[in-house]
């Protein structure tokens, strides 16, 4: 006897919703036989048997939300025969004492889940948000707005975004409008800076920035340049985006953070929030801005949920600083993701009376001094976190301005928080290791508080 | 959209004896002005270089003066050109100030870029020049993108988009042909086949040489033109602005020319022969074409050329003076156009 497991569809994938069920108890199933529907926040998949048997057991009825990873979802009698012959109605068989496990059974998308529903026409007050949904809303309300403003990359339009960011928005657009394009990421960039220097805003969904890579000539040398070099004349009012950083067990090639490589180039603007408020207001923010943006999400983010206001023109000024938590011991600064981590870190170090200041960048170029600025001069002390490694990164300029602007009001030398200096492995317990945690966080938090 | 299968054909060119049918004295004449102006503008960049006034790199267009030409004579406002580093010539047909590119030649603040860009980096918006880009195949993605704003627009416009035989090896030149075959895209995509990228000969540098079959797995016609007859050259960009303004998506000229000087000012030469070049120039050279024309036409005696010549060297004497006393740009022009919205 087998059970049957909730499967991890994707990477990040912790728990879904135990949509629909295709076989009832007593029912045979074969090898590739499509037996029920999981959806997550991404999209709903088929799930296929893996084994031969009859089904014993509907373990999670359908309609059941929220169901982990893991969680045996039915039982499965053992070899019922490879018979084609239809399958007899199976006598329940004794279970055995200890259940064998499969590992999670195959999975194939058919589509993503309420892949009609149209977003919202406006956003109600305060309402509770994922960050995933605040950028789609934002990339809607924008469009509503303004014609000239389309969204072209892989995925985004019939398959409603390959992390389901642009659901529901060909829907709304058509394909005029929300263009899928060809794996060809090099060549799409180019084609939507052309289309934006022609005065056009494309809003450049790349899968992840990683595949941006093959893209980042156009990013730097077409769109960040020509303005300088055309003397003012070409403008490239564009927004690349899409998630940046490591996901969960997707390795090296997959899991970059390439925050220090943007924010290095004069012309671009890079932004890179945390909450779904922000999420929605800088990526308003970005698609207005005449400049090209870097818009670094995080696939990490997508699912969590946050408070965004219900101003319709809600939008958040690209180049501030926020402080999300005041302290007056030390300050942490971070973006994206790591801001979490910080704020989870600074309730630890109040437990241990340290009080930490969370300055959340949010925009890394042009990056707020004057906020880091003010916060160091009240802690004295900074430790900043980053995703990305350490050597020439964000922190390496956090750390070099404050040396260079705040050196007298130093009590401790700065520390950075960043991923260690290798490729990021696959294996659990050292991508574990790799990443920066809210352990690490506070040891160093302690450390410049010489604790 | 469906096409019969005829129009996805590439095709040989016609017999270049043919071509001279359809074009007026007057148009003629306006050719062989503009040629000139090319040639002549170039030369004295050339000189310039020697004197070390301009700097950098600098990639001279002459011999491939009648693809520019002759492309431009079928533009309507509002269709753009793009092209690579070889742009000076394009600029000056585009109707962009000689004194303007003369002066961003030399980097001064009366150029086109406000001596922020040189050579390679030269742009209108005005004249629907869209640059003067110095990666070599990014404006092949660049302009099927001004297509695509075309195409969302549905204004009718053309983009010409111009690359030479070395980019035709450069991948983000294939993406752009899947996407704008695709999307029917309004693009024009003239490759000036000058036979040397750099120092490599298209023999050595492309395993199939005739490049406008390079459009065949994406469905996109093609056909070569004789780059040297600038009534070919007029010709063929008709038929290609014609397919592409009627939605039929993009078309490949090939335009089969000659650079008679090297790559860049800082040019080895050792890759063909002196005999080579003199041969071109002595009798496939489409300046002395059109001269030919118009004299066998009796459009034009020899006074009425030297007339044109003297008014197109007095244009390029006084551009040169220009760029020559053209301030440099104020320092504070370091952090200018940066960020619209920041500085000027």
């Amino acid at each position: 006897m087998t059970d049957i497991l909730m499967p991890a569809l994707s990477p990040t994938m912790e728990e879904g919703t135990l949509a629909k069920w295709h076989v009832k108890a007593g029912d045979a199933v074969r090898s590739g036989d499509v037996i029920a529907e999981i959806e997550t926040d991404k999209a709903t998949m088929e799930v296929e048997a893996v084994d031969e048997g009859v089904i014993e057991a509907i373990l999670v009825p359908e309609g059941t939300e929220e169901v982990k990873v893991n969680t045996p979802i039915a039982r499965l009698s053992a070899g019922a025969g490879a018979t084609p012959s239809p399958p007899p109605v199976a006598p329940p068989i004794p279970p055995p004492a200890v259940p064998t496990v499969t590992p999670p059974v195959v999975a194939t998308v058919v589509a993503p889940s309420g892949a009609p529903s149209p977003p919202p026409a406006g956003t109600v007050s305060g309402r509770r948000t994922t960050v995933r949904d605040a950028l789609r809303d934002a990339m809607a309300e924008e469009m509503r707005r303004d014609e000239t403003v389309f969204l072209m990359g892989e995925e985004v339009g019939q398959y409603q975004g390959a992390y389901k960011v642009s659901r529901g928005l060909l829907e709304e657009f058509g394909a005029r409008r929300v263009i899928d394009t060809p794996i060809t990421e090099h060549g799409f960039a180019g084609l939507g800076v052309g289309a934006a220097m022609a005065g056009l805003r494309p809003v450049v969904e790349f899968m992840t920035f990683n595949f941006a890579m093959q893209a980042i000539d156009h990013i730097i040398n077409s769109a960040a340049k020509t303005l300088y070099m055309s003397g003012g004349q070409i403008t490239c009012p564009i927004v690349f985006r899409g998630p940046n950083g490591a996901a969960a067990r997707v390795a090296a090639q997959h899991s970059q953070d390439y925050s220090a490589w943007y924010a290095h180039v004069p012309g671009l603007k890079v932004v890179a929030p945390y909450d779904a408020a922000d999420a929605k207001g800088l990526l308003k923010a970005a698609i207005r801005d005449p400049n090209p943006v870097v818009f670094l999400e995080h696939e990490m983010l997508y699912g969590q949920e946050f408070e965004v206001p219900d101003d319709p023109d809600w939008t958040v000024p690209i180049g501030q600083a926020l402080i999300r938590r005041p302290g007056r011991d030390v300050t942490l600064t971070a973006h994206s993701r790591m801001v979490g981590l910080a704020l989870e870190a600074a309730e630890t170090l109040s437990k241990q009376g340290v009080e930490a200041e969370v300055v959340d960048l949010r925009t890394l170029r042009p990056l707020d001094h004057a906020t880091i600025l003010e916060s160091v001069k009240r802690t004295n002390r900074i430790v900043s976190v980053e995703e990305g490694w350490a050597p020439m990164g964000v922190g390496a300029e956090i750390v070099a301005l404050v040396a260079a602007e705040a050196f007298d009001w130093l009590d401790a030398p700065p520390l950075r928080i960043a991923q260690a200096d290798a490729p990021l492995p696959y294996a659990a317990n050292l991508e574990a290791l790799a990443l920066p945690s809210v352990d690490r966080i506070v040891e160093a938090a302690l450390k410049v508080c010489y604790r | 959209m469906a096409r019969p299968a005829a129009g996805r054909k590439t095709r040989k060119p016609a017999a270049p004896a043919a071509t001279d049918a359809g074009v007026s004295r007057d148009q003629l004449l306006a050719w062989y002005r503009e040629m000139l102006l090319i040639r002549r503008f170039e030369e004295r960049a050339g000189q310039l270089y020697g004197m070390g006034l301009i700097g950098g790199f600098c990639h001279l267009y002459i011999g491939q003066e009648a693809i520019a030409v002759g492309i431009q004579a079928v533009r309507r406002p509002g269709d753009q050109v793009i092209t690579g580093y070889r742009d000076h010539g394009h600029m000056l047909v585009c109707g962009m100030d000689p004194r303007e590119v003369m002066a961003e030649l030399t980097g001064r603040a009366g150029g086109s870029s406000r001596g922020k860009g040189g050579s390679m980096h030269m742009f209108s918006t005005e004249a629907g020049f869209y640059g003067g880009h110095g990666i070599v195949g990014a404006q092949v993605s660049l302009g099927t993108g001004l297509a695509l704003a075309n195409s969302y627009r549905s204004n009718g416009g053309v983009s010409f988009t111009f690359f030479g035989d070395g980019a035709a090896n450069q991948g983000q030149v294939y993406e752009s042909f899947n996407m704008a075959e695709l999307w029917s895209l309004p693009v024009v995509y003239v490759i000036e086949n000058n036979q040397y990228a750099m120092g490599t000969s298209i023999e050595r540098s492309s395993s199939e040489t005739h490049l406008y079959r390079r459009g065949a797995s994406f469905r996109i016609p093609g056909e070569e033109v004789d780059g040297m007859d600038v009534i070919a050259v007029r010709d063929a960009a008709a038929r290609a602005a014609e397919h592409a303004r009627s939605g039929q998506g993009p078309y490949i000229l090939e335009m089969k020319t000659y650079r008679y000087r090297g790559h860049s000012m800082s040019d080895p030469a050792k890759y063909r022969t002196r005999e080579e070049v003199e041969e071109v120039r002595r009798n496939r050279d489409p300046i002395d074409h059109v001269q030919e024309l118009l004299t066998e036409k009796g459009w034009a005696d020899e006074a009425a050329l030297k007339a044109i010549d003297a008014e197109v060297r007095a244009i390029v004497a006084d551009a040169a003076e220009f760029a020559r006393i053209s301030p440099e740009p104020d320092p504070s022009e370091l952090f200018t156009d940066i960020y619209v919205g920041a500085g000027r």
